[in-house]
């Protein structure tokens, strides 16, 4: 497939956030600032293309490989491993996120600084684990997965900082009092994704 | 605790979605009927019941240092069991939810209720906490696909009322209508919650 077909229609036609709704507590939680979102961003970029790269190794050589020692021996003994791709994703995922955290506070303090109060959110974002599930129910081979999960949390970064910045703005209105908060909000990010779907048959 | 309280706070006292604003992902993307709400609210109650119940049983004996992943795994469990059962079962169901299914593992309401309730509480109020919560889910779940499915295809439950040839407001069956719809429902229950 064509990697041009999968960054414009990751980021813009079907838009993660906006279109797929998946990572929507970030999108809402981390959106009062644009310097909060852009760290927020940055560090799902950082987990999402990662865990794509395990879990994309452990699906086709783990759970269900093609060809080698281990596919020889699940034939032979009818073992079918698939039906473990949650639990195995989810975990690996988390302790992933862990490892991440552990790691920059060791090697990269500054960069900790900016990305670390984010990264025990990640766990339970769901994007991270939707692209991974998506990435094996598309099919896509290595470099493809990686592009669509590089694409991907572009897409969600743009999201977060356009709507981090609506929202800055939001605060200065005079808003109806039982419209204040969330639901406003809420209506905010609809007219961004009704302006979203003028990317649609982009591709 | 008054276990009739612990029952009803989770409808519109303590809402999920409404009030706590947890579990928004699937919220919005199955709501295009209200069929497909109830669907995904149930079987997210499934998984809120049974791993309460779990976790509740085995709280004494997870070490409070790895409990986080250890509720994972017991998540993950249940919702492994309901992602093939759904497909055996309900395939067509199964196809409208698609990916939200095995999401059910990362819906904050769960691990939260997790966290926050079963890992501290008895059986029986875990069990209790686990149906309010679930049920309130399922509510607003049915609630917003109700909204949509009547605003945007002039039909509730497949059942069509207006003109079979007529289209209803095609927006509200689309992604931004389902914000637009969250948003104004929020604010009636806001409003609902103060009188």
């Amino acid at each position: 497939m064509d990697y041009i077909v999968i960054v414009i229609s990751a980021i813009f036609v079907s838009n993660i956030v906006l279109n797929q709704f998946l990572g929507i507590c970030p999108f809402l939680g981390v959106s009062k600032k644009v310097s909060t979102s852009v760290g927020m961003g940055g560090a799902v970029l950082f987990v999402m293309t990662l865990a794509t790269l395990v879990t994309y190794l452990i699906q086709n050589y783990l759970l269900v490989p093609q060809s080698g020692y281990l596919a020889e021996l699940y034939a032979e003994k009818g073992i079918d491993l698939s039906y473990l791709r949650t639990i195995v994703f989810i975990l690996v995922i988390a302790s992933l996120v862990q490892m991440v955290e552990i790691m920059l506070k060791k090697i990269s303090p500054p960069l900790y600084q900016a990305l670390g109060i984010f990264l025990p959110l990640i766990t339970t974002n769901c994007a991270v684990l939707g692209v991974a599930i998506l990435v094996v129910t598309k099919e896509y081979n290595l470099m493809e997965a990686l592009v669509f999960s590089i694409s991907n949390a572009i897409g969600f970064t743009l999201a977060l900082v356009l709507f981090a910045g609506l929202r800055e703005h939001l605060d200065l209105m005079k808003v109806p009092k039982g419209m204040r908060g969330v639901p406003i909000a809420f209506v905010v990010a609809g007219i961004l994704a009704l302006a979203f779907m003028g990317f649609a048959n982009l591709v | 605790m008054n276990q009739w309280k612990n029952f009803t706070k989770g409808f519109i006292k303590d809402n999920p979605i409404f009030v706590l604003l947890l579990g928004m992902c699937p919220a919005l993307g199955v709501t295009t009927s209200a069929i497909n709400g109830i669907g995904m609210g149930l079987a997210t109650t499934f998984v809120l019941v049974m791993s309460n119940v779990f976790i509740s049983i085995f709280k004494s004996f997870i070490p409070s240092s790895v409990r986080i992943p250890a509720f994972i795994v017991i998540i993950a469990t249940f919702v492994t069991i309901v992602d093939l059962s759904m497909n055996a079962y309900i395939p067509t169901l199964h196809e409208q939810l698609g990916l939200f299914i095995p999401l059910i593992v990362v819906n904050c309401l769960v691990l939260g209720r997790a966290e926050a309730f079963a890992s501290k509480q008895n059986l029986i109020s875990s069990v209790i906490d686990g149906l309010s919560m679930g049920l309130g889910f399922t509510f607003a779940l049915g609630l917003l696909g109700a909204v949509r499915e009547i605003l945007g295809s002039g039909s509730i439950f497949d059942f069509k009322f207006i003109n079979p040839e007529a289209d209803g407001i095609l927006l509200f069956v689309l992604p931004p209508g389902a914000f637009i719809a969250l948003g104004y429902l929020i604010a009636l229950m806001n409003r609902l919650k103060k009188s």
